[in-house]
């Protein structure tokens, strides 16, 4: 077990190289210039020249590609371009905020996922069955920025004019409150994958002899379905919630910029809009680790949940 | 709860099974009456799709009739609430004929065959339930060493045994056996059978042994009923049904049975079409399309007779006979 997460996690290195290059190749031939952007607009030729040369931009690109990456061998993601913080430090005081809407996103996505789609599986082509796939259909095809805008036109905007008082803040960080509207915007759509899901996993399962079975040993209903049935239906809901989380983390973006939530996905945006280079490679470094270490995550969760793949870790 | 010691251990009483399906509703048992004595085995014979299964678990009311009733000891099961289900689970347990699908990949063979155990509270966890366990894996035949396995771990024999035990766990009285042997190689049937014959004797158990195949119903039944198309079409002795089949359909099985020796008398009777829709069929005679003998006063409804002691047979032809 110990060799395989070592071997995983040796992996992670080509893997890391390869998202490191893209990034570094797209900023590189984007047009605009970063020295333009952190000069004063009447900055003369030679000051953006002198700048450029400063910031080694005037390198060519594999030489800047080389050097990004002793650096980041040795630990120093640079400083931002804009403000002159080190990009370590900018992405650490942004993460836990980043963490914890995806958290809270993952959590409300899971509890309402499982129960909807187990109750859609029990009660296969009944009217419980039909509104957990109609409203499912709907989580996945509402875009969350459009989602967003809409949750912060009732609670906030219509609540206020309405009843005087805001019931949920329309934007911002801090509270409970704050989080709940980024955390169901960034969470419908896994709600609704994890639902559908489970409802296709469930009814495969309930079809089995061993479900029969345990009706015939005189189980109730409760621990046929949750002992029985779900253990064995979760193993594709799993993966689905460790693939998807690449789309949360993208999601997040999107997110965090309706809610002003002050996590790594608005500095990821800033970032870009300034070509702040080492920012935006720092973040998009951030993201292919905290994926990798998920979906190695997910793979360990197998063997706990299924007896039958401990057999792989070799 | 009346209680009958004389009488039949299970009785069954025009019992019908409908699906509602797209088509429209299938019968898949159809006015099905028999009765199973304490201590003996009934065959149930059929084609797929002719109802056996359904009927099986109908008896242990993993399935709710659409009319007719089961007994079991002279107490209705489709009336039974929700507590005294549990306690008939104790009476009357099955074994599945698949034994990849029948086991929860996710218990080992310990908790599989104990689960039965802890959930009506004869056993709690700990070491007398292990015993236990052993005590039925011992039973089934399979080594105690296995107890911690999981059952991918196993070939398809022992985890049938496996199943066994699990049915064996609550001491029943009566077994439906729904296909236990055909998906096990022909090595492996001829040892669950004997298996099955063994603790019969040891435990006086009561079987319903439902197979699609009369040649590995006969050795072990003392009746055997035929069914075609969600009705019983012919009951009997097992010796008699098997050397007197009194109706076409059960000689074209029974003509099907392998033999070792090569006799110029005998001919396999091949059987025309294929099994028509169990979805509105007509009011005649079911087998009609299929039967080599068939005359036009076949085309009506036909009852099940006693046309000779004990053995029953739904054919027009038998009638006046």
């Amino acid at each position: 077990m110990i060799r395989y997460i070592f071997k995983r996690l040796l992996s992670l290195i080509p893997v890391l190289l390869g998202a490191t290059f893209i990034v570094f190749a797209i900023m590189f031939f984007t047009p605009g210039d970063p020295a333009t952007i952190m000069l004063p607009q009447d900055a003369t030729a030679e000051d953006i020249a002198m700048m450029r040369d400063f910031l080694g931009l005037n390198e060519p690109f594999l030489v800047q590609y080389r050097d990004f990456l002793l650096r980041l061998a040795q630990g120093d993601l640079g400083n931002s371009f804009r403000t002159g913080q080190s990009v370590l430090g900018l992405i650490l005081s942004r993460l836990p905020a980043t963490m914890q809407l995806a958290t809270a996103s993952l959590v409300i996505a899971i509890m309402i996922g499982l129960i909807a789609g187990v109750v859609a599986a029990v009660r296969q082509y009944t009217v419980w069955d039909g509104g957990a796939m109609v409203t499912a259909l709907l989580g996945v095809s509402m875009p969350n920025f459009w989602l967003g805008l809409m949750l912060i036109l009732f609670f906030a905007v219509f609540w206020a004019n309405s009843f005087g008082y805001t019931l949920l803040p329309a934007s911002g960080y801090g509270t409970m409150q704050h989080m709940i509207m980024p955390a169901i915007v960034l969470g419908t759509a896994h709600a609704a994958f994890i639902t559908r899901i489970t409802r296709s996993s469930m009814l495969e399962v309930l079809r089995q002899d061993y479900i029969r079975m345990a009706k015939a040993k005189g189980l109730s209903p409760f621990k046929v379905v949750f002992v029985h049935a779900l253990r064995n239906a979760l193993m594709p809901v799993v993966t689905i919630i460790g693939l998807r989380f690449g789309v949360l983390l993208g999601g997040s973006v999107v997110t965090e910029r309706i809610f002003a939530w002050p996590g790594i996905g608005r500095l990821l945006i800033d970032a870009v809009r300034a070509q702040d280079y080492n920012v935006v490679q720092g973040i998009i470094l951030t993201y292919a680790i905290i994926f990798s270490l998920v979906t190695l995550g997910v793979d360990l969760l197998y063997s706990f949940i299924d007896p039958r793949v401990k057999v792989r870790y070799r | 709860m009346a209680e009958s010691i004389q009488g039949p251990l299970v009785k069954l009483v025009d019992l019908h099974k409908e699906f509602r399906t797209k088509q429209g509703t299938l019968h898949a048992v159809d006015g099905v009456s028999l009765h199973i004595n304490q201590g003996e085995t009934l065959g149930l014979v059929g084609e797929s799709g002719c109802g056996k299964s359904t009927t099986g678990r109908l008896l242990v009311r993993l399935l709710d009739a659409t009319s007719g009733q089961v007994f079991f000891r002279g107490t209705d099961v489709q009336s039974l609430n929700r507590t005294e289900l549990k306690k008939f689970a104790r009476k009357a347990q099955i074994v599945f004929q698949d034994p990849y699908s029948s086991l929860d990949p996710r218990m080992s063979v310990a908790e599989i065959i104990g689960e039965a155990l802890l959930v009506h509270k004869l056993y709690t966890k700990g070491k007398a339930l292990r015993q236990k366990v052993e005590s039925l894996m011992d039973y089934a035949g399979i080594a105690s060493r296995l107890i911690n396995s999981y059952p991918h771990e196993l070939d398809g024999g022992r985890r049938q045994r496996v199943g066994i035990a699990r049915a064996l766990a609550l001491e029943p009285e009566f077994l439906v056996l729904d296909e236990p042997v055909s998906a096990l190689d022909v090595s492996i049937q001829a040892q669950i059978l004997n298996l099955f014959e063994e603790l019969q004797d040891e435990l006086q158990l009561t079987y319903l042994f439902i197979a699609h195949d009369l040649s590995v119903v006969k050795h072990i039944s003392d009746r055997i009923a035929v069914m075609y198309m969600g009705q019983i079409v012919e009951l009997g002795d097992a010796d008699e049904v098997i050397h007197n089949p009194l109706h076409p359909y059960t000689e074209a099985l029974v003509s099907a049975i392998p033999r070792i020796t090569r006799s110029t008398e005998h001919h396999r009777i091949i059987l025309e079409g294929d099994v028509p829709s169990p979805v509105n069929p007509p009011s005649i005679c079911r087998f009609y399309g299929r039967c080599p003998v068939r005359q036009d006063r076949c085309r009506r409804p036909v009852e099940l007779l006693e046309v000779e002691p004990n053995h029953y047979v739904r054919c027009v032809l038998r009638e006046t006979a």
